[in-house]
């Protein structure tokens, strides 16, 4: 075909609109949310005694470090999207959660302790943290890079990252209100794990199936 | 090379609000510089040039089916070249090489010879055989005979509607098959 021909065509369908990554991305990762919530309900569920923890700073400090992560890895995998995009300006956002994070580890280092450090690291749930985080972190991941294929992302396995740290931020925001290890120095380490895992699958699917 | 970027930008927020005429001009317009940066790409990776008709209709068809990611508040030249150089990566590689392409490639670049001299590219051809019926025909009524929606509508006793939910997917078929092969 003459590539004049083809540019007629291409002219012919210019009415057609499509939707915005933005709008895409949300409505995925808006069908997958009840998998990961149910995944939760059914394998762990919330604390019992998550009345009074929530007087725990420790408690409340999981969440918003959760959170950190998650928004502005959102916000960043929407600007990778753009095929022109760098990560330029955009990374500094990652710096958010590990801010909080040291923050809460100096802390709870100023206040008097009963038991020890590396108890408070090593926790009760380190094992449970690394595979339900992932696990329920999967199903928002596979909404994320079928949101994020909608877009143009020129470096995939970057942009497959961020999608991974977003699902785990989101996944890790539910663990946060199952387990009851609140010291900043358990989610500094367990949580980082998971994270990084997600991250690390979410590149090697994005380097596959975000290519366009 | 900045009045004709900004040509370019015009015509793409004039096509976005629904002016096809001037889609068609940005088309256009755009391809010989396509042309001219594949060309350059393929020699230097030690391919023969005459393949970067292949190469031009690849990057025509990402700039349109991915044009919702581009910023109408944006300059559109940097959106294009990243495209282009995004296939054009992608084609050599698939061609064996590993190249580095420079966007200055791009955006340095004087529009290439006129068409006349370049091979008609066979990718589209041979993914165009492979479409279901109905869209390999829309296709070929609007882009070889060129006819309009409408004659084409009244040929294939379709609605317009339907000749345009057509066009499109089989222009998104297109090039996920090209992606794919």
């Amino acid at each position: 075909m003459e590539t004049d021909q083809l540019i007629r065509s291409l002219a012919a369908d210019n009415a057609h609109r499509a939707w915005p990554v933005g709008f895409v991305l949300t409505l995925a990762l808006l069908l997958a949310a009840p998998v990961s919530i149910a995944i939760f309900m059914t394998e762990l569920g919330v604390r019992p005694d998550v009345m009074t923890a929530m007087r725990n700073p420790f408690f409340d400090l999981k969440f918003a470090v959760t959170l950190a992560l998650a928004i502005p890895a959102i916000a960043i995998s929407l600007h990778l999207s753009r095929p022109e995009a760098s990560l330029r300006g955009w990374v500094w956002l990652l710096l958010i959660p590990i801010g909080l994070l040291v923050a809460g580890i100096m802390g709870e280092m100023m206040m008097s302790q009963r038991t020890p450090m590396m108890t408070r690291l090593i926790g009760n749930n380190a094992w449970n943290c690394l595979t339900s985080i992932p696990l329920m972190a999967l199903p928002l991941l596979a909404a994320a890079l079928l949101g994020l294929r909608h877009g143009a992302p020129t470096r995939p396995a970057v942009a497959g990252a961020i999608a991974g740290l977003l699902s785990a931020g989101l996944a890790a925001t539910l663990y946060a209100s199952h387990c009851t290890d609140d010291s900043p120095l358990f989610v500094a380490t367990w949580y980082t794990i998971a994270a990084a895992l997600v991250a690390a699958i979410g590149a090697l699917a994005g380097s596959r199936v975000l290519r366009f | 090379m900045r009045e004709r970027e900004d040509e370019w930008t015009g015509l793409m927020r004039s096509a976005i609000s629904g002016d096809d005429a001037a889609y068609h001009r940005l088309l256009k317009a755009v391809t010989p510089v396509l042309r001219a940066a594949a060309r350059r790409g393929l020699t230097r990776a030690g391919q023969p040039a005459d393949q970067s008709e292949d190469i031009v209709q690849d990057i025509l068809l990402a700039v349109h089916l991915k044009r919702h990611t581009w910023d109408a508040n944006a300059p559109f030249a940097p959106w294009l070249f990243a495209i282009a150089r995004n296939k054009l990566i992608d084609a050599l590689r698939r061609r064996g090489r590993r190249v580095f392409v420079n966007i200055d490639d791009f955006a340095e670049t004087l529009p290439g010879e006129a068409a006349a001299e370049t091979v008609p590219a066979s990718e589209v051809e041979v993914q165009l055989l492979s479409l279901p019926a109905r869209q390999r025909d829309v296709l070929q009524s609007i882009a070889v005979d060129s006819a309009s929606i409408k004659d084409t509508a009244k040929k294939f006793a379709m609605s317009e509607g339907a000749v345009r939910v057509a066009l499109h997917r089989g222009l998104a078929r297109l090039t996920a098959r090209l992606r794919g092969q």
